[in-house]
């Protein structure tokens, strides 16, 4: 069977994704900055499909582009965009974003000229079958602090955000 | 087989992409979009090379950069839609004092 990880569909998503990227800048309505950043949400998801990593790219999908993506365009609609698009879109510093970005070029640029050996090539590919057995084995044997960690941060979020939102508590 | 340096020079547009609409949007909405691409950049480098060196720890990692993203989104919005309450705009720089 051929492998389906063929640099195309590399090229593909990529290119998908660095144009959802830029519209999201370049947009001056917040509603198509958010569509186009769920473009960049789900080629990325492709990307994690490729690099092996299903249940990664499952819970990109589900949380990303379905829980927090839902989030902003609701919180788009509880606003006045109309006013908000009449007004200066950016902020008047193109010079120095246009050194940042020629500097940033040029660093990518020498990365990718010298970085040919830097990485050798591995052999095989992560067994994609057991991929979330063994993610679920790490996240409750080594990482079960993180884990718990991570569970407190959400709650205190929530409690922030409804604490927050509330008009009169 | 696509190499490492691929994927990790398409995270640092994706990186470069969200600094850049943080650096010069004045709409709140959208300046928080650009710190999602950025941690989403992250995560496609945090998963390149967990494919590369065979270690499923980078990718355990991803899921706490997004609990870390999925708390920073409801907490921000919420702090939005309380200055949006108060101020009737969405723009940065009218948004200079704590207090009205």
């Amino acid at each position: 069977m051929n492998p389906v990880a063929t640099p195309f569909f590399f090229y593909l998503l990529s290119t998908l994704a660095i144009l959802g990227g830029v519209m999201v800048i370049v947009r001056r309505n917040a509603v198509h900055s958010a569509i186009a950043l769920i473009v960049t949400l789900l080629s990325v998801a492709g990307l994690y499909l490729m690099l092996y990593a299903p249940f990664v790219a499952g819970v990109q999908i589900i949380v990303y582009a379905g829980g927090i993506m839902v989030l902003f365009l609701f919180v788009i609609m509880l606003v006045n965009i109309d006013r908000s698009m009449k007004e200066r879109a950016f902020n008047k510093q193109w010079w120095i974003a246009i050194a940042a970005a020629v500097a940033l070029g040029a660093l990518f640029v020498s990365v990718f000229v010298k970085s040919k050996g830097l990485f050798p090539e591995r052999g095989l590919p992560l067994a994609e079958e057991s991929n979330t057995q063994q993610i679920g084995l790490y996240l409750y044997g080594n990482y079960m602090f993180a884990f718990e960690i991570a569970s407190l941060l959400l709650l205190v979020a929530i409690i922030g955000a409804v604490v927050m939102a509330k008009k009169r508590i | 087989m696509v190499p490492l340096s691929y994927y990790l020079m398409l995270s640092g547009i994706l990186f470069a992409c969200g600094i850049l609409g943080f650096l010069l949007k004045r709409n709140i909405i959208t300046i928080f979009m650009s710190i999602e691409l950025m941690l989403n950049g992250v995560n496609l480098s945090f998963v390149a090379f967990a494919a590369h060196w065979h270690a499923l720890s980078g990718q355990v990692f991803v899921f706490f950069v997004m609990v870390v993203a999925a708390a920073e989104a409801a907490v921000g919005l919420a702090i939005i839609i309380a200055v949006y309450r108060t101020r009737e705009t969405l723009n940065v720089d009218q948004v200079n004092l704590l207090k009205l």
